[in-house]
């Protein structure tokens, strides 16, 4: 976003400082405007019943979900259901995220591994994990686990293939350099391999997370065993559609947390790559 | 003799430098198999010496070094250390690269301190030595900046400071200076001198820069055509003055003659 609007600016040789500063002060007031405007528009669209071949009249008004939302917010089972859902993402995302970075260093490290089990799981990559439902039914004791299971699974093939793509591009140079220094393999993935990998597998983890959250949503409307994803499918079939967009909403402000937190994350840990304002590499 | 050699080598006197290792190749053929670039090299490096290595791009110059560090084996014949059989890359021999082998995410201080770490040593002395190394090289001050923020020659001075960090007894330079422009590589040369000094480092240096080549090696080895063409002693090794020397430059056309560049 900076790149649009920054470097013709920082061109020019008068007053460029305050112009940019200004532009980065407004930017968080754009972004809040752009989502009230819109509200803004959802509001109209309900309140004046607009049937234009789309039809808002059943549609219920931001003040109603709105309302229904604070109601929510005040009962016990609104909490347990997010505690719910949020348990089962961390847990899946976490053994995602951790097998998914072994499997992507393994096959990208190791010629045998790759051959060994390259192929299953370039089977299995092609699979949605909401289509392994049944499978999950047949191999856990509990719809817990199977849930867990399939946000494990929906996370797990983003992550193993931006690990092995970020682990084969690396400069052989590195290696050789920790080598010829007395490094020996464990060296090599501790040193370079690893952080070498990470902005690339972080790329991995933000979509991962992302998939996650409409895997362990449908999940739960599937299985029946509580959690955001059943809540508002429950709604929907007692037709209580303020109920159904207070999920909708809930599910948008979740998924929103946890990518930033990725994010934010990811940034932190490859705090060292050349941002854009620098000097460049050469 | 078996348990004299164990103490001598089990216990390496630290802080003294390791004398200089002798590095040969006998009856070699090197390159990637069904693709050698170097054949039957006979070629060896005295403790301590620095032997300069020069032949047009794509002679094997790089893969000569790679070889002599362990990191590619010979295709036939062998490569010793001391007499023993290289057989892998190890912390005796360090490569310098010709550009951008920093580690990108340490700084400069924690790349100098690599090669320290993975020999063991503590935090708190892995700490002194790197800035007392980077102090040496002339980057006192700039220990916590990452390679990017560096220049070229900056960052070739950390790569010379982590490879005598470990304290090598050889050390494998690929071009290190090639990519610098001309007033900063005579800096770097002068300052690659002195910061071998003491260290009885043997150091094996490949360049494409002929003067480079008859300023830093006690003896300058010529490559071409899939061979060695001949190794040949500098009259007066890191004088600058005897750039004009006749002797320097008789030596000078000939290396020049074997590289296939016209002279006058």
């Amino acid at each position: 976003m900076t790149a649009v609007t920054a470097p013709p600016k920082k061109a020019s040789a008068g007053p460029p400082p305050s112009a940019a500063r200004r532009t980065a002060r407004f930017r968080p007031v754009v972004r809040v405007l752009s989502l009230l405007a819109a509200l803004a528009l959802w509001q109209l669209l309900t309140t004046l019943d607009v049937q234009l071949w789309l039809r808002f009249d059943q549609f219920p008004s931001v003040t109603d979900v709105a309302r229904e939302f604070g109601q929510r917010l005040g009962d016990g089972a609104y909490w347990q259901d997010v505690s719910d859902s949020l348990r089962r993402i961390v847990t899946g995302f976490l053994l995602a995220a951790v097998l998914g970075v072994a499997a992507g260093v393994v096959v990208g490290r190791s010629r045998w591994a790759a051959d060994l089990i390259g192929p299953v799981l370039e089977v299995l990559r092609p699979v949605p994990a909401i289509a392994l439902v049944p499978v999950a039914i047949l191999l856990f004791p509990s719809n817990e686990q199977g849930i867990v299971f399939i946000t494990f699974t929906a996370a797990f093939f983003p992550v193993l293939v931006a690990t092995r793509h970020a682990v084969r591009a690396l400069a052989p140079v590195w290696e050789e350099a920790v080598l010829t220094m007395g490094g020996g393999r464990w060296r090599v993935l501790a040193s370079v391999v690893l952080p070498g990998a990470l902005p690339g597998i972080f790329g991995g983890l933000s979509v991962g997370i992302g998939v996650s959250w409409i895997c362990v949503i449908s999940a739960e409307m599937i299985s029946g065993e509580y959690g955001v994803g059943y809540r508002t499918w429950q709604d929907y079939t007692v037709i209580d559609y303020p109920g159904v967009f207070t999920g909708i909403v809930s599910i948008g402000l979740l998924g929103w947390l946890t990518s930033t937190l990725v994010e934010v994350l990811g940034r932190r840990l490859t705090h060292w790559l050349p941002r854009r304002e620098g000097t460049g590499t050469s | 003799m078996s348990t004299e050699t164990d103490i001598a080598t089990s216990v390496p006197p630290v802080d003294q430098p390791a004398p200089g290792a002798r590095l040969g190749l006998t009856g070699a053929r090197l390159g990637r198999p069904g693709a050698a670039v170097l054949h039957g090299l006979d070629l060896e490096a005295a403790p301590g010496e620095i032997l300069t290595v020069v032949g047009p791009s794509g002679c094997g110059k790089s893969t000569l070094l790679r070889t002599l560090a362990g990191l590619l084996p010979t295709l036939a014949g062998q490569v010793v250390q001391d007499g023993r059989p290289v057989t892998g890359p190890g912390a005796d021999r360090a490569l310098v690269f010709q550009e951008d082998a920093l580690l990108p995410w340490r700084t400069a201080r924690a790349n100098v301190e690599l090669p320290l770490a993975i020999r063991g040593l503590g935090r708190a002395e892995r700490r002194a030595r790197a800035e007392e190394w980077l102090d040496r090289v002339g980057l006192a001050g700039l220990e916590r900046q990452l390679p990017h923020r560096l220049s070229g020659g900056q960052r070739q001075r950390v790569q010379i400071a982590r490879a005598l960090a470990g304290q090598p007894r050889a050390v494998l330079m690929d071009e290190p200076f090639g990519a610098l422009d001309a007033q900063t590589r005579a800096g770097m040369q002068q300052l690659l001198v002195e910061a071998l000094h003491g260290t009885g480092a043997t150091v094996v240096f490949v360049t494409h820069d002929v003067d480079e080549a008859l300023f830093l090696g006690d003896r300058v080895a010529l490559l071409g055509e899939g061979r060695l063409n001949g190794v040949r002693r500098v009259p007066r090794p890191r004088d600058r003055a005897a750039h004009d020397d006749p002797a320097t430059t008789t030596l000078r056309r000939e290396v020049l003659d074997s590289l296939g560049t016209k002279t006058l």
